[in-house]
């Protein structure tokens, strides 16, 4: 076999225009995800082979033209000038249905002089709107090879896989030379000028912004030539069905009412039905842990594989089935065109609080679990409003929040249950979540005026034509961002998982003299009750003396205006590995050896007396102030650890953290002071 | 002068000009051309933002974006 030709392809176009259909119709599963050096975007890249050539294909951000106005954009336009992944042949796709706006990146890139081919995307829908184009003068005019394609059927597949072997630079020209001459004497042609502008090398900004509107109105009036000569179609668009869909999508009473039932849905999904493999994968990984544990010898190396790494591993995997129902859902939502709709409607509401329409399904999903909420945000084109979004959404409370509350509140009310028709703790619950989201919005409101944006807000979007979805592209979507989150933010969450087990299964020499104690006294005993007392009870001084205990300790001074005692401290802190973790960690402080039963918890934690003043430690203002502390606090590793992976830099999970917990340490300062 | 924003439901215009360099930077890309013609299509239930076709496809902007574009109505519906 001889070593085929290389040719790297790069997929560019508008958004809307089909271009990850098309990515998937040429590459299928060879598909991977990288990243962008320093900014947020993920880079899409995948291969084919035919009997000639062998292709790498990068799928590009979605741009407008080759004058970024956002992030992604700006990608986008660096990859096809870049110098050092140079690209052999640019695909340009455009939508054969609104072949006007798409011309105006397509010959922004003919006039870049380098080697491309013009794919009409979506010739299926051009046909059934009785559109039609005449290939052969459009390529004659453009001086590029066009192919009709219609990705979902792969029809014309093959055919731009022969022409992306033939691509040659076009030899049309459509700028103006005498006006770029004279606006900027040094620049010898149109590469130069998109070049120099991306590198920012261009002082004169009044210069550039000039030459890109009367150049585009130059472009503009070409192509207005061309579709006269090129395309024909009907006079009058007939009513289309996309219309009468947004009667009713955007219809002022059906609007909201449709939006709060796929809401609805999507709650339903991650938080009951996401709950069932959640389960498995957990029950999964004990029995694997018990394996492990059973086959290896025992010792130091045994529990870090088992209660570090396993475990580290159990917490991850546990993310999935949530990640995986939500972004099925929010690529169907994007794919049949939705979600444009939706923020259309939502606009005016979130923009007063610096979010974005677009901010509603990341903020009520985080009612689940902040972790696939932060992850949706990638949908949010503003970067500004896409950061608010990803600070505040775990101020929402999620669902391992919920056995904290349960447990605070039982505490709260024994005895006290039903009064008339609403009880005090399904309402003190509901405060509580709503607590949670008022706090959002307004920690939204602050951030809109403390951050200063990058780029310009407005809100221009497309609507675009509503379209059946694509199962393979909503199945990739999933699939990528599953392993994204397995692989980027998985890292640091087995990172700090194992910091925890060190924390808490190792200590000073006091912690040693414990763990002998416990070898001894269990070896001596033999009846099997009294041995399973004596664990629980050797579990309790074991976590006391940890690592993890002697901090929880340490910090009893910094707690102790809460109402905190140096107990709550320890679960604290452990419970940085999710929150429900903090019921668990109460259990083995307060030697309750079966943690299902929150009832024996529950009597253990009330007849608590504080060591020094011989009250009781859970009173009515230290329950409060416990739970308000949970309201706030950022005691999440996996959502840190997300938040770095979607802004790329430690300083927004640092900000997030070190706000919600000073938002949760002062509002408990203040409950506590005020109850007690 | 008459802006996008002043049009109502169902009714057409055609744009003149821009008030504001960096929106009209967006708008020209997105083929809101001087020339062209528009319709408002929709106005989102909480009276902000709009919806319009351009160039047969249907953009939406809000309504400050909107009163930066100068347009002649004409006379049509």
């Amino acid at each position: 076999m001889s070593s085929l030709k290389n040719i790297s392809i790069a997929l560019v176009g508008n958004p809307n225009s089909g271009k990850s259909t098309l990515f998937n119709a040429l590459t299928g599963l060879s598909q991977k995800t990288g990243n962008y050096a320093g900014v947020t975007v993920d880079k899409h890249y995948g291969s084919y082979t035919t009997n000639l050539y062998k292709a790498t294909v990068t799928d590009l951000p979605g741009t407008y033209s080759l004058f970024p106005k956002s992030i992604d954009e700006k990608v986008a336009c660096q990859a096809l000038i870049s110098q050092d992944e140079k690209i052999d042949v640019a695909v340009i796709v455009t939508d054969a249905s609104n072949l006007k706006r798409h011309l105006l990146l397509a010959t922004q890139i003919i006039d870049l002089k380098i080697p491309c081919v013009l794919v009409l995307n979506m010739i299926d829908e051009a046909e059934k709107n009785h559109i039609s184009i005449y290939h052969q003068d459009l390529s004659k005019l453009l001086d590029v090879s066009v192919i009709s394609v219609n990705s979902r059927t792969k029809q014309g597949i093959d055919e731009l896989k022969a022409q992306i072997l033939e691509a040659k630079i076009s030899h049309t020209i459509f700028y103006q030379f005498e006006k770029l001459q004279s606006s900027f004497p040094n620049i010898n042609n149109y590469f130069e000028v998109i070049s120099a502008q991306l590198a920012d090398t261009i002082t004169d900004k009044k210069a550039i912004e000039d030459f890109e509107l009367t150049d585009n109105l130059q472009r503009f009036s070409k192509i207005n030539y061309i579709i006269a000569k090129c395309v024909k179609q009907p006079e009058q668009l007939k009513k289309s069905i996309s219309q009468t869909l947004d009667a009713f999508f955007t219809h002022k009473v059906f609007g909201f009412v449709f939006f709060l039932f796929i809401l609805a849905i999507i709650f339903q999904f991650i938080f009951y039905i996401a709950e069932y493999p959640m389960t498995w994968i957990e029950e999964g990984f004990v029995w694997m842990m018990n394996s492990v544990s059973n086959a290896l010898p025992a010792g130091k190396l045994n529990d870090l594989i088992v209660n570090g790494i396993l475990a580290g591993i159990s917490g991850i995997a546990v993310f999935i089935p949530q990640i995986a129902l939500l972004f099925f859902f929010i690529a169907i939502l994007e794919d049949t065109g939705y979600m444009a709709r939706a923020s259309f409607i939502l606009d005016k509401i979130m923009r007063r609080f610096g979010l974005n329409g677009k901010s509603v399904i990341p903020m009520i999903s985080s009612v689940a679990c902040a972790v696939p909420s932060i992850m949706s945000t990638r949908t949010i084109m503003n970067q500004k409003d896409r950061l608010i979004t990803i600070l505040v959404t775990p101020l929402v409370s999620c669902s391992a929040r919920l056995p904290v509350y349960t447990l605070l509140i039982s505490m709260m009310f024994v005895g006290k249950s039903t009064k008339g028709f609403f009880n005090y703790q399904g309402l003190v619950l509901m405060g509580m979540y709503l607590l949670g989201f008022m706090s959002a919005l307004l920690a939204a409101l602050v951030f809109k005026y403390v951050l200063k944006a990058k780029e310009k807000s407005y809100f221009i979007m497309e609507l675009p034509v509503y379209r059946k979805p694509q199962w393979q592209t909503v199945m990739m979507l999933v699939f990528d961002k599953v392993k994204v989150f397995l692989f980027d933010a998985g890292k640091i969450i087995l990172a700090i998982s194992i910091v925890l087990w060190f924390l808490t299964s190792h200590g000073s020499t006091q912690f040693e003299e414990v763990q002998q104690k416990e070898i001894l006294a269990l070896n001596q005993e033999t009846n099997d009750s009294i041995k399973q007392a004596l664990q629980v009870d050797f579990n309790a001084q074991k976590l006391e003396t940890s690592y993890a205990g002697m901090l929880g300790q340490k910090i009893e001074p910094i707690i102790k205006p809460l109402g905190f005692d140096w107990k709550i401290g320890i679960a604290l802190i452990t419970s940085f590995a999710a929150r429900e973790v903090f019921v668990g960690t109460m259990a083995t402080i307060y030697s309750v050896g079966d943690t299902d039963n929150t009832t024996t918890l529950r009597e253990k934690l009330m007849s608590e007396k504080n060591y020094q003043t011989q009250q009781p430690v859970y009173s009515w203002a230290v329950c409060w102030s416990l739970m308000l502390f949970y309201v706030f606090a950022m005691q999440c590793m996996s959502t840190l650890a997300t938040t770095y992976r979607e802004t790329k830099h430690w300083k927004w999970p640092f900000i997030q953290f070190a706000f919600m917990s000073g938002l949760a340490y002062f509002s408990s300062l203040l409950v506590y002071n005020i109850l007690s | 002068m008459q802006t996008l924003d002043t049009l109502k439901i169902g009714q057409k215009a055609i744009i003149k000009s821009f008030t504001d360099s960096f929106l009209s930077l967006k708008l020209v890309e997105m083929g809101c051309l001087p020339g062209e013609t528009v319709k408002l299509t929709n106005i989102a239930p909480l009276g902000d933002p709009l919806a319009i076709e351009i160039a047969s496809y249907q953009l939406s902007l809000r309504k400050q974006e909107a009163s930066t574009v100068v347009i002649d109505k004409t006379e049509e519906e």
